[in-house]
């Protein structure tokens, strides 16, 4: 069975390690810090300025001073610590981050991401912290479906939509399967309800098997 | 700069504002939106106005009911399209005004360069992009660079939490975001707070943006703005 969202979310966070600074980006990605272990050591940092981020606010605890990236309210954990935006990105391009988590919409097998903007003609481009999360974090995972409601793979030999990074990727995490990108192409490391030989005949790149 | 004013009145604090500048105005959404100075300068009537901010703009208030007032002729931001951006979206899709993105992390550290005398910096964001088409590159250390100049305002609009009466400012949580560098990156900065406390009564090791930075100061009433929620 090909995974649920949830699912994977769970995957990507058995993969972080224990004490690492980590950035989820918006939507999907922000779903791995329900699957993090509370003894996991793991400090978030949300690129408007914050490390140690906690869970979504309810109610009482909703402050509209205290929002994650993607401007919902989220609270504080004891040790948060708060920083202007100038401070925030240096965390990332200083490569002080451990693990940043981005969705995307293709991959190339060596590692090029394309998640900001599908090229349309009437789209309004909005890059936000994407292309510095993309070459800042140590290692970049990415969380997608593996195939586009055409069935066509999000994992290309070369992008065909706007780059937002070039050789930035190290892993993509898919419905399908987990799959190592980089400069030696494609390595299958798990698949989710298909076989390699079926997605060995499905994608666009060789893929090597580990 | 001389001494920090204290003003009692919106009107007055953003007395002067030119048609034609470049405003920074802060927030991220609608955390640390200075909603009551802006409301201030379409009431004083500057336009043909470039902004610099995160976003560009969010439901009717703050910069979008500035969009919506006419007086931008351009805006620089890094993620304009939101779910509740539809002031500046139906602008632009009118072609009524220009759009420039620069990357998050650029857009804060061009306006640090700006306010810490740095002639330009080379980073390796947007490498390889459309964004970086045309620009001049360096290779440093093996990986290249583009080369990135400094974003100056003529004013800056923020908002912090409180002020001493030397104008040193602390802010709230995420509120605080691009209030600091963009305090240090204008001509004249202008500040809202929500309250402003005698000289000495801030911890001199808590003071986040000093009052060197900061030209005017005035209290707003209360704080406006509200939870935008989920996008």
């Amino acid at each position: 069975m090909s995974l649920t969202p949830d699912q994977l979310a769970a995957v990507v966070a058995r993969d972080i390690p224990a004490g690492s600074y980590v950035n989820l980006g918006i939507g999907r990605p922000t779903k791995v810090a329900d699957h993090l272990p509370d003894d996991s050591g793991i400090v978030l940092h949300t690129e408007n300025g914050m490390l140690n981020m906690g869970p979504a606010a309810t109610g009482d605890q909703i402050d509209p001073d205290l929002t994650n990236a993607g401007k919902v309210p989220v609270t504080e954990l004891p040790g948060t610590s708060y920083f202007h935006h100038a401070d925030s990105f240096a965390m990332m391009r200083g490569g002080h981050l451990d693990v940043c988590v981005l969705g995307a919409f293709q991959v190339s097998a060596t590692g090029d991401l394309a998640n900001w903007s599908t090229g349309a003609p009437d789209a309004i481009p909005a890059v936000g912290g994407a292309m510095d999360l993309a070459i800042g974090a140590k290692q970049v995972f990415v969380m997608m479906t593996l195939f586009d409601k055409q069935g066509q793979s999000k994992l290309v030999p070369e992008c065909t939509y706007p780059l937002t990074g070039v050789a930035c990727v190290s892993r993509i995490y898919t419905d399908v399967a987990v799959i190592d990108v980089g400069p030696d192409g494609a390595t299958l490391r798990e698949s989710f309800g298909i076989t390699p030989d079926e997605l060995r005949a499905r994608l666009p790149v060789p893929l090597t098997i580990s | 700069m001389s001494r920090t004013e204290i003003l009692e009145t919106i009107d007055e604090a953003v007395q002067g504002v030119e048609d034609g500048s470049t405003v920074l105005v802060g927030g991220f959404g609608f955390a640390g939106m200075p909603f009551d100075l802006v409301d201030g300068l379409i009431r004083q009537g500057a336009t043909d106005l470039t902004i610099v901010s995160n976003n560009a703009g969010n439901g009717d208030v703050g910069l979008a009911a500035l969009l919506k007032a006419g007086r931008v002729r351009k805006v620089v931001c890094s993620f304009p399209r939101q779910s509740d951006s539809y002031v500046f979206d139906e602008l632009y899709r009118a072609g009524r005004i220009e759009l420039e993105i620069v990357p998050q992390g650029n857009l804060a550290e061009r306006m640090r360069a700006a306010g810490a005398g740095i002639g330009a910096f080379y980073c390796p964001t947007a490498v390889g992009t459309p964004l970086a088409e045309g620009r001049e590159t360096r290779t440093i250390d093996g990986r290249v660079h583009i080369l990135e100049y400094p974003i100056r305002g003529d004013v800056a609009l923020i908002s912090a939490h409180r002020a001493d009466t030397m104008g040193n400012l602390v802010y709230r949580k995420t509120a605080r975001n691009f209030g600091p560098v963009m305090a240090t990156a204008a001509a004249t900065t202008i500040v809202q707070v929500g309250e402003v406390v005698p000289a000495g009564a801030l911890d001199p090791e808590a003071v986040v943006t000093p009052g060197i930075y900061v030209d005017r100061v005035v209290r707003v009433e209360e704080r406006r703005y509200t939870v935008q929620g989920a996008r």
